[in-house]
């Protein structure tokens, strides 16, 4: 059977806000556990949340960046479960009347089709605790550090057919989220989580299969890996006449399998209501228009803005806007490199090569992007050649200077003096005189073929300081004799 | 002494004519003559309240004295207190020491005040006669045979045997107006909003509000002087400015429209607490108030409503109370669920088991409609009734409950009987208005209050309309034969 994957995500972000959303504690990672805790986050008889209002700026211009209805009045509610990491019995979140309403974004695809995704809604909520299972002899620690934390839970529709779709999906959240400076999404450490929602239908089908919900995937690659395997595993099911169940699963990626945590059977009955510790947050139309006026610039509108201010075609500017650190690296090369063509293919190419070789992000470059830039200016003043540029790259990245300093030390400065060029030519043609011979005998296509070994010869002289664009009309006015 | 208000405390204290540490070993020791009977305290932090004593001296040597200053008080016992045993009358708590302070009960040291112990109230506030404490019954002065009424029972009791010179209660459906008037004393619950929650542990978060438990009128303003106003760490506190509650006191009350809504004197009022409550209405027309007949239509919703709202809540509020941080927790348990279930179940009273499972009924899938949403919607049509009725008039009054204190034990088998006893109560906190409930004669011998309810933020004016009354009679002067002499 021909087989159609429809995919929902729910993209849990932590806002990057001083404090919590309900109580005055730093949010931070890695402290000593319980130590970033208030009376609130710790679940105090007694104690109640104040609402940090930085949080709620934060959603409201994620709201605005995905062309969303923004909830004028919106409604803190109690989703209530025993958990031990859940202080309070209960999470703070949002039910009825969330921050963020009904939007969209678009996702551009490898084939470079774009596709438009429906966001449903997207809340506030505070994060739980954490349960610690290791050195506790059996017994379970609880650190409420993470108690209280903000989260942004984003949802979308189930408009994903595939695997790529929603990783292309989340790539963009994530964009719009460190664009946004709300988020530092930074997956590793579990401040942006996923949830993915997956079901099956015969191609052609209108209404939805059976869904289960795959919990807690923390990286792009497992994402899709998830996906993947969740599909297969369905498929299988399906197509030996079985049925799906309704379930919560989790994958396992060392051992690239979901396996099931809980059934719709024994899901919580949440009975969410209002919270009446806090009052509905009320907006006024003014304070929404200021948080949209002062957007800054987006993926999309950056992409747009590099096609048209620097020439660059769609898929160079989509790579390049596809994060903030990446676009502000790649703006800060052309700026002073003063041709941003050449900065957009060292950026993708050269740079992009030695990062991924070394698994950093461009955020943890060596070479600043004020340096590579200045690495240009070299080549756009002929004072060296692209080749050699790669060599001096190498060395910057290996922490041995600028390029100028580089450069100097090893003596790389390109040869552009004619007459000296002209006889180290005439060098490399009195050695080769069976190549010339050859040469002179063929047609003009051949000769086209044969002057790349002249050309390498001479590079090879020179030590690669010739310019290649002075040795090119002498070396072919020789050769032609 | 214990006949003195706090007006003439505070000058004998300025005065030098007693000193707060004297005043306050007197009320040690009428504490351990008297409450051996009365059962009004859990805790009595003696030592505290001796050195709180003498730090008070010091500040009224340096004249620098509130009107509250050195006055010994006690503190409902679900009011954190920093570094002093906090229970709710639940064994959930009895080791609970809390490491901050409540706004309240902070607000009251800030005044100087001296903190005798912390009293005794139904466990988690739920109950309108203070039987319901892991601590035992609280006894009424007046007739130890009697319930003091709940759930402030122990402020009430504390108050009227003289163990205390003011205290501070809670009311979530009646649960200061109600002991107030079974024990004869003046108790006010303030607008919902007027003062802090912070630090108050919940029990209905949408309907607690605290207030004062006293001797007279006048008491009870100082007192909430010292309590209301704005507090950040509450969201739900309101951004209303205070009034000087002692300044209008003895405002006259000439022209004074006074509501009395036909369904407070209806079926179920006993007939000696509803002549009471007229005598005391015609006491305020020779003072030159008039007097309307008003409606509040929906006041029989009001059992209904509440019953479904305040256990809602506290079914989610309580759910903290899950032996993992603090309080009790079960010996060996077997796994998590077997250590939520035992800690819980052995640790909360059935009253409190009871409410916990309504609530988590109604707030169920496929109820929630039914009951908590058609609940909220019976509040608003509540809140509605007063709101009207205050476009006609200044104040409404009634009977605060419709028979004086019961029989220890007599409605302990009949949960209706006992939830009817709220009727005259809980429509005042589903609007979220204040009400005061104020002595006004005898029926059996027991004390009767009467209810006075305002419009929002009025509470200067109940205070004065209360005042004029108290100055006109003497109900509040009585004291149970158990103190006299003292």
């Amino acid at each position: 059977m021909n087989w159609e994957v429809v995919i929902g995500l729910e993209i849990h972000a932590q806002l990057s806000t001083q404090s919590k959303l309900f109580s005055g504690a730093a949010r931070s990672f890695g402290a000593e556990p319980n130590t970033n805790t208030t009376l609130v986050d710790l679940g105090m008889p007694g104690a109640l949340p104040v609402f940090n209002k930085e949080a709620l700026r934060m959603a409201v211009m994620f709201g605005h960046a995905v062309n969303a209805e923004i909830g004028m009045t919106s409604v803190f509610a109690r989703k209530n479960y025993f958990y031990p990491d859940l202080p309070k019995g209960y999470q703070t979140s949002q039910m009825d009347h969330p921050i963020v309403g009904k939007g969209h974004l678009d996702i551009t695809l490898e084939d470079g089709t774009v596709k438009r995704v429906g966001i449903t809604r997207a809340h506030l909520e505070e994060d739980a605790g954490k349960s610690l299972h290791e050195d506790f002899h059996g017994m379970t620690g609880i650190d409420l550090n993470r108690s209280s934390t903000p989260l942004l839970e984003i949802v979308s529709e189930p408009d994903m057919r595939s695997a790529k779709e929603a990783v292309a999906y989340v790539k963009m959240i994530h964009s719009i989220i460190t664009y946004l400076g709300i988020s530092d999404g930074n997956m590793a450490e579990g401040n942006m989580r996923c949830d993915i929602n997956i079901s099956l239908r015969p191609k052609g089908q209108t209404e939805y299969g059976t869904r289960t919900e795959i919990k807690n995937v923390n990286s792009f690659r497992f994402i899709e890996r998830a996906i993947y395997t969740e599909i297969e595993r369905q498929a299988d099911i399906l197509e030996d006449g079985g049925k799906i169940v309704q379930e919560t699963r989790l994958y396992d990626p060392d051992k690239d399998e979901t396996r099931s945590m809980r059934s719709k059977e024994d899901a919580n009955d949440y009975r969410y209501f209002p919270c009446p510790d806090l009052l509905p947050i009320e907006l006024t139309q003014e304070y929404v228009d200021q948080i949209a006026s002062n957007l800054p610039e987006l993926p999309t509108q950056k992409a747009e803005r590099f096609m048209s201010e620097y020439k660059l075609s769609e898929y160079d500017a989509g790579v390049l806007s596809a994060s903030r650190a990446m676009a502000d690296y790649f703006e800060e090369v052309a700026k002073v490199a003063g041709n941003a063509k050449l900065a957009a293919n060292w950026v993708m190419g050269e740079l992009s090569k030695y990062l991924n070789t070394e698994g950093k992000d461009i955020t943890e470059s060596p070479v600043s992007a004020t340096a590579l830039g200045e690495l240009l200016v070299r080549i756009e003043d002929n004072t060296i050649n692209g080749k050699t540029a790669k060599s001096v790259f190498q060395a910057m990245w290996e922490g041995e200077g600028s390029a100028d300093q580089i450069i100097d030390a090893k003596g790389l400065k390109q040869v552009t003096d004619t007459g000296a060029i002209e006889s180290m030519i005439q060098g490399v043609l009195d050695a080769n005189p069976d190549q010339v011979e050859q040469f002179r005998a063929s047609d003009e296509d051949k000769q086209k073929k044969m002057i790349g070994f002249f050309m390498g010869q001479v590079m090879k002289a020179s030590q690669g300081k010739a310019n290649p664009g002075v040795v090119t009309p002498i070396l072919n006015k020789l050769l032609k004799g | 002494m214990i006949d003195q208000s706090i007006a003439s405390l505070a000058k004998k204290l300025r005065d030098k004519e007693i000193s707060s540490v004297e005043l306050t070993q007197d009320y040690l020791a009428r504490i351990k003559q008297y409450d051996g009977q009365l059962n009004s305290y859990i805790t009595i932090t003696e030592e505290i309240a001796l050195a709180q004593a003498e730090a008070a001296d010091k500040q009224l040597a340096q004249g620098a004295a509130s009107p509250l200053t050195g006055l010994p008080i006690a503190h409902k016992d679900l009011f954190c207190t920093d570094g002093i045993l906090t229970t709710c009358a639940s064994k959930m708590l009895h080791n609970f020491v809390p490491p901050y302070e409540s706004t309240v009960t902070g607000r009251m040291l800030a005044s100087g005040t001296v903190t005798l112990g912390k009293t005794n109230m139904d466990e988690f506030a739920m109950g309108s006669s203070n039987e319901k404490s892991y601590y035992g019954a609280v006894k009424n002065p007046w007739n130890l045979d009697k319930v003091p009424g709940g759930s402030s029972g122990g402020s009430a009791a504390a108050v009227a045997a003289g163990l205390c010179v003011a205290a501070t209660g809670t009311d979530t459906g009646g649960s200061i107006r109600q002991p107030a008037s079974f024990c004869g004393i003046t108790g006010l619950k303030p607008t919902y909003g007027r003062v802090s929650r912070f630090g108050m542990i919940a029990y209905a978060s949408s309907l607690d509000q605290a207030g004062p438990m006293a001797r007279s009128a006048e008491d009870c303003a100082h007192i909430l002087q010292s309590i209301a106003g704005f507090d950040a760490n509450d969201s739900t506190s309101a951004e209303v400015d205070t009034e000087d509650y002692t300044a209008n006191l003895d405002a006259p009350l000439t022209g004074l429209t006074i509501g009395l809504p036909k369904e407070y004197f209806g079926d179920g009022l006993n007939n000696d607490v509803a002549s009471a409550i007229q005598e005391a209405v015609k006491e305020f027309e020779k003072l030159g108030a008039t007097v309307k007949d008003i409606s509040l239509p929906n006041l029989n919703l009001s059992i209904p409503s509440y019953y479904v709202i305040a256990p809602s809540e506290a079914s989610s509020n309580l759910s903290r109370f899950d032996g993992v941080r603090y309080g009790y927790r079960c010996e060996e348990p077997k796994d998590l669920m077997d250590m939520y279930k035992r800690s819980r179940g052995e640790a909360f009273g059935k009253e409190v088991q009871k409410r916990i499972m309504v609530g988590t009924y109604a707030l169920s899938e496929g109820y929630y409609d039914a009951y908590y949403l058609k609940a909220q919607r019976i509040r608003r049509l509540i809140k509605e009734d007063f709101v009207k009725a205050f476009e006609e008039v200044d104040v409404i009054m009634g009977p605060v409950a419709p028979t004086t204190a019961f029989g220890i034990g007599a409605k302990t088998d009949d949960p209706i009987a006992m939830y009817l006893e709220d009727i005259y109560t809980l429509s005042v906190n589903l609007a979220g208005i204040p009400a005061m409930s104020v002595p006004a004669g005898f029926a059996d011998g027991m004390p009767v209050g009467l209810q006075i309810m305002g419009n929002y933020f009025s509470e200067a004016k109940l205070l004065n309309v209360a005042h004029k009354f108290q100055q006109a009679t003497d109900w509040h002067t009585k004291n149970p034969s158990l103190v006299e002499g003292a």
